[in-house]
């Protein structure tokens, strides 16, 4: 019995680890230092988010009445006055703000990918899976939306229908499915004959759930990827939309309302209102950039 | 070929079609009248207003008037807004400023970013090549909207070299930041993408067999690897292209250029809907007309295709 125990035991911690892709992807992206320092910043910003506007000594929509009309001089940043990062022509904390507006922009990139990842993926799926005619049309469609310039049609949208954050969301999760569709398409079609599929398909399991439970989950790797890229793409444009004054409402704001605010501002002497939300906005892209590269090098090595 | 052409034009219209009838369906959705006002309009004077406009026949017959106004006098119809002027005013007064600093942007970043994406492969692992990523990654990440303010702090601000806006019939020193701005983003993508292209060509069998042969590394580049490395090029040049149509819509903004995108922003806060429709199927017609010809250029150059 004891003698069973040892040799069990022995036999365990002899035995050749599994690897499984997922754990290879992990310690290859853990070994990519720039993806590491992307995913580090990306939890900092995400932090300041969080609890920026917990800490910060004013609300993002309270006025400073003591700098208002002298913000030239004393709305610059300091510790004194409690305004971390200055204020904004308005007076209103700009450290505050910053961390408002980057909630807004990760929420809208978060949001924008994940319509992208469930519809994209679904739908590239089918289409790739049924092939033939279904595909030809599902795709076409595809090719007909994109060239379409969107951005004019999503301000179109906007201002028929009322600013709001739940009409960006529609506008924009409009947009970006297309892409992810193509790609999930592509990968649909080199899956659909591989073994395990045909197993379940002579096993009569029914086609939807054949895309749903074995053509999706082998999708995941690709799709994840991309996703990861996609969301600075859809910052870029909620930032594009803010910065025409055509997205979030004040008092609310986003990255890109806010640089939009600073450039307007910056021939005034008041470069900071500019410089940090710009800070912000260049770190988090360059962190989603590289956070995405070290992931398309982790999980599709054949890529390389 | 011709036959391919005809074929993809036939493509074409119905996208167009759709885009009208898109843009149009929007339009009518609208809650509201165009011409309320705050103040509120009297009934009578409303029911005149929208006899006059043709916005009391049924939907169908609107957007038929549209549609053949459109084909039969490049007639764009009335801005709901301004009395005195229609989109096709304001076409040509804006488009020929959008056409000419994005006609450089969009060849400068073909040709810089086609050039520099090249010389990095073949440089490849040398302080040439990495400068070529370096300006690519740190581009991606300075969308036309950030450049501008950048660039507009710098040369504008601090050195005094450029005028930050203004267009002044498109002297060169007001021609430049736009077109800076504009094509900076695209020429990294373009760079990234031929570099990329470029090194898997040169690694390709049949690069190999050139080599082979004894061929002289100019004649293998220029005669072998150029051409098909410039397919995934020639393919971006449509998303590209409506990018930096989009693109041109800050550009007005930021330096007050006077081009399209400047009328566009104006009347979708105005709520002008005649406007936005008008400038919204003129530059879809204009990105469908330009990923037509993508499409046959691409045939064009890829034996692979046949058509």
């Amino acid at each position: 019995m004891r003698g069973a125990t040892i040799t069990d035991a022995s036999y365990l911690a002899d035995a050749p680890k599994g690897r499984s892709l997922w754990s290879d992807a992990r310690r290859r992206f853990f070994r990519n230092r720039a993806a590491v320092a992307g995913l580090i910043v990306l939890a900092a910003i995400a932090l300041f988010a969080l609890i920026g506007p917990l800490i910060a000594p004013w609300d993002y929509e309270e006025i400073d009445w003591a700098v208002l009309g002298n913000v030239e001089e004393l709305g610059r940043p300091s510790l004194a006055t409690g305004h971390w990062f200055g204020t904004d022509q308005l007076g209103r904390d700009l450290f505050a703000r910053t961390a408002q507006g980057t909630q807004i922009s990760l929420m809208v990139g978060l949001v924008g990918a994940l319509i992208a990842v469930f519809f994209g993926t679904l739908y590239g799926a089918v289409a790739g899976y049924f092939g033939g005619r279904v595909d030809g049309i599902m795709m076409r469609t595809v090719d007909v939306l994109m060239s379409i310039p969107y951005m004019f049609v999503l301000i179109l949208l906007l201002v028929v229908f009322g600013r709001s954050i739940l009409m960006l969301f529609i506008g924009i999760g409009l947009i970006s499915w297309l892409d992810m569709a193509r790609i999930a398409r592509g990968q649909t079609l080199a899956l659909k004959s591989k073994e395990f599929v045909e197993a379940a398909v002579a096993t009569g399991v029914h086609p939807f759930r054949i895309i749903v439970r074995h053509i999706v989950p082998n999708l995941l790797g690709v799709i994840i990827v991309y996703a990861t890229l996609l969301v600075p793409s859809m910052i870029i444009y909620e930032s594009f939309i803010s910065f025409l004054g055509l997205g979030v409402q004040e008092p609310l704001t986003s990255w890109g309302a806010l640089i939009n605010d600073g450039a307007s501002e910056m021939r005034n002497g008041t470069i900071w209102q500019l410089l940090f939300p710009l800070g912000f906005f260049v770190a988090g892209l360059f962190a989603f950039f590289f956070v995405g590269d070290g992931l398309r090098d982790a999980l599709d090595p054949k890529d390389r | 070929m011709i036959a391919f052409v005809f074929r993809r034009l036939l493509v074409a219209i119905p996208v167009l079609l759709l885009l009208v009838v898109l843009t149009f369906v929007l339009m009518y959705a609208a809650p509201g009248s165009p011409f309320a006002t705050e103040r509120g309009v009297p009934p009578a004077v409303l029911q005149n207003l929208e006899r006059e406009y043709g916005l009391d026949q049924p939907f169908i017959v609107q957007i038929w008037t549209y549609i053949t106004n459109i084909v039969t006098d490049f007639n764009f119809g009335p801005s709901f807004v301004y009395r005195d002027q229609d989109v096709n005013d304001l076409i040509a007064q804006g488009f020929p400023v959008t056409l000419t600093y994005g006609t450089w942007a969009f060849v400068l970043a073909t040709l810089v970013g086609g050039s520099l994406g090249i010389i990095a492969a073949l440089r490849h692992n040398t302080w040439l090549d990495y400068l070529a990523v370096g300006v690519s990654v740190g581009a991606q990440v300075l969308p036309n909207f950030v450049l501008a303010p950048i660039l507009v702090l710098i040369f504008t601000l601090w050195l005094g070299w450029l005028p930050g806006g203004g267009w002044q019939g498109g002297q060169w020193q007001f021609v430049i930041l736009p077109v800076i701005a504009l094509g900076t983003s695209f020429m990294a993508s373009i760079a990234r993408i031929a570099r990329a292209s470029m090194l898997e060509v040169l690694s390709s069998n049949f690069i190999r067999t050139a080599r082979a042969k004894g061929l002289p590394q100019r004649t293998i580049i220029l005669r072998h690897a150029l051409k098909p490395a410039l397919l995934p090029v020639i393919s971006y040049l449509g998303p590209a292209f409506v990018g930096m149509i989009t693109g041109s819509v800050v550009i007005d903004i930021y330096f007050s250029t006077g081009g399209i995108g400047q009328f566009f922003v104006a009347s979708a806060l105005a709520r002008d809907y005649g406007v936005m429709m008008g400038i919204t199927v003129l530059l879809g017609a204009l990105t469908i007309l330009f990923n037509l010809l993508v499409d046959v250029a691409y045939a064009w150059i890829d034996p692979k295709i046949r058509y």
